[in-house]
């Protein structure tokens, strides 16, 4: 069972490897910088793909998780205490070493909280958000979950394009790196692309692991029981209001991690981050991917985001995804990749083993 | 020793009176079956005692507590489990997976420690696993463990409830309407393992519409007609009541 398991991960850090060749040997490293980004974006898709398609709980806010994850790190890294350094609370948090002093563009002293602190921070701000939206609205079904996720995301966009403290339709900028340790840091410096590269995807292949282990435990079962019969998981002994609150906050622990990241990595944010469309997109992914299918779902996310961060789609981005979540419901609503498929492939049907 | 004890149960759903001052008791080791003709209040009775309702007033003890107003997944942690009239198998799993999901009592791995694969998970995965495959060899459907349960023949898919059920290792086994869709042959077969399932140590309270069954291996009977409790009393005894035929064995004659 665990080497099955663990085979698929394998392939994976293969395939991250080959895809870091390809691209030198095509002379195109600057393919990197989107495959980071993708991998970023592919936590969210990772995290959601267990919400919606092994619990059943659909989500249409989850850019905001992301956004508020990106944002809180971004905000606290950027905001100048300097002239607040003599504050009680300023110089405490100084003390205990959350602060780091430095310098701006123009010379002016610069008074921040530590990226790691910051990180720190955003994902237990988005955590406690995610627990206190996720109680309430987890008590409703399908469409009326999907309504009232997709108020809370309103909220956010609305939220960040509206607050100036957050540089309104601007978002944040000059976001500094994040150094993490011997002398690696999460920015989008050239320098350091190739080291980027592999961390996004270390960090994806890292989540991975911990959910595959989740769909093959006693608490993978339980969500996929909660999906298809939640009255009878109940009756089983499952509680299905707390798992799909757990499953709820998780998911957007992983989408705030992926927005920290990317917002070091790309030295900023935008209101455009929270959209709705953000959102929507995520969905449309996991749809494509085949709902309850994490590698599907992977595969299709670093596609479709590669494509969409390369330009490919011009300006009917937003469309194509769209497009994408039309179609799919239409003619594939268990997702293009499917394992049926790839099982029929006989070489390919022992590689995969049996899914759950 | 009474397992459970339902007491002066009230529900009303707006000017319904589902169920009106019901008590009973179900002695442990016993078959008790819940009848009464369509609308009598049975499967509504059924829910409030397994906390799917909360009753407006009355209370039900059980193994000596009170577990009115408890959730169904504290009432499964206490040793009760249930089947549904209509099946709510989980599609997508096989049957030996639905099965497994009934060890969920009986296991304790959480969202931590299972994204961490600890060995100790991995021990416990496959000692679910075994008792899965033990109860399913109990209800003698040990090959159909790896099918998909909710492509399987209706009747194979009540057993599959029920074993689902079994693997909780409950003291009360509740059966909601277990013989429903199934044809004379397979109902017969059902009395046979409920009236096993009692042998090996398990209280049964069942909701059903067969006669013969409920006749030949309920050791007491419930009779429910408008909601109240009308008569309480073994099989033989039920059938002589004057109250009951009048309600419900004689609604032909009226």
């Amino acid at each position: 069972m665990a080497r099955r398991r663990n085979l698929p991960l394998l392939v994976m850090a293969l395939a991250v490897i080959a895809v870091h060749g390809l691209a030198a040997a095509a002379g195109k490293p600057q393919y990197l910088t989107q495959l980071t980004m993708a991998g970023y974006y592919s936590l969210v898709i990772v995290g959601l793909t267990l919400l919606m398609g092994y619990t059943g709980q659909i989500s249409l806010g989850h850019a905001g998780f992301f956004a508020i994850g990106g944002y809180t790190s971004g905000l606290l890294t950027t905001y100048n205490l300097h002239s607040r350094s003599s504050d009680t609370l300023v110089s405490l948090l100084r003390a205990t070493g959350l602060l780091v002093a430095g310098q701006d563009l123009y010379g002016g002293d610069l008074l921040v909280v530590r990226p790691g602190a910051a990180c720190l921070i955003a994902l237990l701000v988005t955590v406690a958000i995610a627990y206190l939206v996720g109680k309430p609205v987890l008590k409703l079904r399908g469409h009326y979950l999907a309504m009232a996720t997709l108020g809370f995301g309103t909220i956010v966009y609305k939220v960040v394009l509206g607050s100036s403290l957050v540089g309104a339709a601007d978002g944040i900028s000059d976001i500094p790196a994040f150094p993490l340790f011997a002398g690696l840091a999460v920015t989008g410096k050239s320098v350091l692309r190739t080291q980027n590269y592999y961390l996004a995807w270390g960090l994806v292949l890292g989540a991975m692991a911990l959910l595959t282990n989740l769909i093959h435990s006693r608490v993978g079962r339980a969500l996929r029981a909660i999906h298809g019969a939640e009255d009878a998981a109940n009756a089983m002994g499952v509680d299905t209001a707390r798992y799909k609150l757990q499953m709820f906050v998780l998911s957007a622990a992983l989408a705030a991690l992926g927005g920290v990241f990317l917002t070091h990595y790309n030295g900023g944010i935008g209101p455009s981050e929270a959209s709705i469309m953000k959102s929507v997109r995520y969905v449309a992914i996991v749809a494509v991917g085949g709902m309850a299918n994490l590698w599907g779902a992977l595969i299709m996310g670093v596609l479709l985001n590669f494509l969409s961060l390369r330009g490919s789609f011009g300006s009917y981005d937003d469309a194509v995804f769209g497009l994408i979540l039309l179609a799919i419901m239409l003619f594939a609503p268990d997702g293009l990749l499917r394992v049926e498929l790839v099982r029929r492939l006989p070489g390919l049907r022992r590689l995969w083993g049996r899914t759950p | 020793m009474s397992l459970l004890v339902v007491k002066d149960l009230c529900k009303r759903f707006g000017g319904l009176q589902a169920v009106g001052n019901v008590s009973f008791t179900v002695a442990a080791g016993s078959i008790k079956a819940l009848i009464g003709p369509n609308g009598a209040g049975k499967t509504t009775l059924f829910n409030l005692i397994f906390g799917a309702l909360a009753p407006d007033s009355g209370q039900v003890f059980f193994d000596g507590k009170k577990t009115d107003g408890c959730k169904p997944h504290e009432l499964a942690a206490a040793g009760m489990a249930r089947t549904f009239q209509h099946i709510r198998l989980f599609p997508k799993m096989s049957a030996l997976e639905n099965i497994a999901v009934g060890r969920h009592v009986h296991s304790r791995a959480g969202f931590l420690s299972s994204m961490l694969g600890l060995p100790w998970t991995r021990r416990e995965q496959r000692v679910v696993r075994e008792k899965a495959l033990a109860t399913m060899r109990f209800l003698g459907v040990e090959e159909l463990a790896e099918a998909e349960a909710t492509s399987l023949a209706y009747g194979q898919q009540r057993i599959i409830e029920l074993g689902r059920a079994l693997a909780c290792e409950p003291k009360l086994l509740l059966l909601d309407e277990p013989a429903a869709g199934l044809n004379m042959r397979e109902t017969s077969e059902m009395a046979k393992l409920i009236a096993r399932i009692r042998d090996s140590g398990v209280t049964v309270l069942l909701v059903e519409h067969d006669m013969t069954l409920v006749m030949n291996i309920s050791d007491e009977i419930v009779v429910l007609s408008y909601g109240e409790k009308i008569a309480d009393d073994k099989p033989l005894a039920i059938q002589k009541h004057p109250e009951v035929i009048k309600v419900y064995l004689g609604a032909d004659d009226a």
